[in-house]
């Protein structure tokens, strides 16, 4: 409460200053909206979003019980809990979980570092970049996830069929988007850094690569969720272990609550990596913008 | 020593081409610039300027014409001046220790060797704390000091400043040239330095080149026969209100030209 007041203190007080204290109708309005600046409190914030979080789980065991959802389809939570409890105490799901954080990773890196490359190549020659560009863009276009049955054809059911979608479908976005950042760079400083007599090779790794790299970095983050993606769809396809064999084997099944299991287990995967990819984001670009 | 000079420029011409049209925005200019002189480049706006200062670089051909640096034939080639952009173009991810030593950093003197170097020429002209700051932390003036000191550091006998204090105020401006003349005083280099300052341009040279309106040719060379070390109310005296005088009258005739040339365009 105190803070509050002190902030509505500090807004009228610029107002006063800024509009002038003649006009009294303004400042009488302003209290009336002010109620738009006061910042919802984040303890709160997280005790709402736990109760609602609770309220739905309810909803859904109440539901299934009565009858009024239908639970071979849906299953219910109390079973659900029951199944990841044996498959987590018997250690199955963390290999698969391990096992689909391999291949995410393995292709993450191999996408991005590959689409930089690939972008930051086009530096070099004109000709080459504007011929190259059409081919991205139509391959951009195409749904990446219909290759996936090719893709296990060709890499068959091992790690490396699942490397190979993840890195399908973060490449090319990755090169789109080095591509385009370093399309950006100031002429002026490449000018600047030329007349001091630099090779074009200082002129690339000296400005053209630190100019691209933040543009490098607004990518990882699209691309760690993609290539979860790309690793998922390739163990639908054909796979002897990760987590989309265990959901896409137990929905063969009709084991919903086994579906449900892996499906928790993926979002814990994924919001793990994602916080692994927001802090290392937060390093590099301290690192490159301070 | 007679007819020695540092940098000549005989009838170097430019032609520009975009969109099929023709520009020329040098016509023969002629420039014989002994060693450590201050010379000033004044003209009217899109007369040429910066496109003179991008062949004596290196960075553009001449279309024609002959461009000697200590009597060799130097068109096209990069690295033989300093030249100091319009901008400060200074890295933005480079601390301004960094930035400064850029120059030494692709001569291939290594990264120590060239910050010792740095380190006290920061001190000694006004970047003393500075050192780790980046670019976006300083004043304008602080980075147009860093600017510059880049390209003294780059160690060039000849070295092109392409209207460095125009986005100064004015009382940082007069800082900044009692700093120059300083530096330059200190280095003993040879300088060129467009401006768009009447004043500043006198105040600072040995010679003022005025420029005529597009196409740029060199109207009219002033000496400025000023003792130095000048002190900064000599704006005040009677010598330096006729040099004036004489540069303002042939200045203001030539962007006369330049605006009725801008309105026949549109
Ligand atoms: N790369 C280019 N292609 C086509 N025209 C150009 C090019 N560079 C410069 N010009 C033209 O040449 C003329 C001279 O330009 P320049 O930049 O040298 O003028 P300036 O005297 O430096 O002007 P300012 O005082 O505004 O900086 C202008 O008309 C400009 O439009
Ligand atoms: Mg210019």
């Amino acid at each position: 409460m105190s803070d509050n007041s002190s902030v509505l203190g500090k807004r009228k007080k610029i107002n006063r200053v800024s509009v002038g204290s003649h006009n009294k109708k303004a400042k009488k309005s302003n209290a009336n909206w002010s109620y738009l600046n006061n910042e919802p409190k984040e303890y709160l914030l997280n005790v709402g979003r736990l109760a609602a979080f609770l309220l739905m789980i309810l909803i859904w065991e109440a539901g299934a019980r009565i009858g009024l959802i239908d639970s071979f389809f849906w299953s219910m939570p109390s079973e659900i809990i029951q199944t990841w409890t044996i498959i987590a105490v018997d250690g199955s799901v963390w290999n698969d979980t391990f096992y689909t954080f391999q291949s995410t990773i393995y292709g993450f890196v191999l996408g991005t570092v590959g689409g930089a490359v690939i972008g930051l190549s086009f530096w070099w020659s004109k000709y080459y970049a504007k011929i190259a560009e059409p081919f991205l863009i139509i391959f951009e276009a195409m749904p990446k996830l219909a290759l996936a049955p090719i893709v296990v054809l060709i890499f068959g059911i091992g790690l490396s069929s699942k490397v190979a979608m993840a890195v399908a479908i973060t490449i090319i976005i990755t090169t789109l988007t080095t591509y385009n950042g370093m399309k950006q760079v100031d002429k002026d400083l490449v000018r600047m850094i030329f007349a001091l007599g630099a090779s074009r090779w200082q002129v690339f790794t000296k400005v053209v690569v630190p100019w691209t790299m933040p543009s490098i970095i607004s990518a990882l983050r699209i691309n760690i969720g993609l290539a979860l993606t790309g690793a998922i769809v390739g163990e639908y396809i054909g796979s002897t272990h990760g987590l989309g064999r265990m959901i896409f084997y137990a929905g063969q099944t009709y084991e919903i609550s086994l579906i449900w299991a892996g499906i928790f287990n993926l979002s814990l995967l994924s919001v793990g990596l994602y916080l692994l990819i927001s802090w290392l984001e937060k390093k590099l670009l301290k690192g490159i913008l301070h | 020593m007679l007819n020695e000079y540092k940098l000549e420029l005989l009838d170097v011409s430019k032609e520009f081409n975009s969109r099929g049209e023709t520009v020329k925005a040098l016509d023969e200019i002629t420039m014989k610039i002994p060693d450590h002189k201050f010379i000033s480049i004044i003209g009217p706006s899109g007369c040429g300027k910066s496109t003179l200062f991008n062949i004596i670089s290196g960075l553009d051909q001449p279309s024609d014409g002959e461009l000697l640096i200590d009597k060799e034939e130097a068109s096209g080639t990069s690295g033989l001046v300093g030249y100091m952009l319009q901008k400060d173009l200074l890295l933005p991810w480079r601390t301004i220790l960094e930035n400064v030593i850029l120059g030494m950093e692709i001569i291939g003197i290594p990264k120590k060797e060239a910050k010792e170097k740095a380190i006290p020429l920061l001190h000694r002209y006004g970047l003393k704390g500075f050192e780790y700051s980046y670019p976006s932390q300083l004043s304008g003036g602080m980075r147009q000091r860093a600017a510059l000191l880049r390209t003294i550091l780059y160690d060039r006998d000849v070295i092109l400043l392409d209207e460095p204090f125009g986005a100064l105020d004015a009382q940082t401006r007069a800082n900044m040239q009692e700093w120059l003349l300083d530096l330059w005083d200190d280095f003993q280099k040879t300088i060129l330095f467009i401006t768009h300052d009447i004043d500043e341009s006198i105040y600072l040279s040995d010679e003022v080149y005025i420029m005529t309106a597009r196409p740029g040719k060199i109207k009219h060379r002033l000496k400025i026969d000023l003792e130095r070390p000048r002190k900064p109310n000599i704006i005040t005296s009677k010598k330096f209100i006729e040099l004036k005088d004489e540069a303002l009258t042939m200045l203001s005739e030539e962007v006369l030209k330049s605006q009725q040339m801008e309105m026949q365009a549109n």
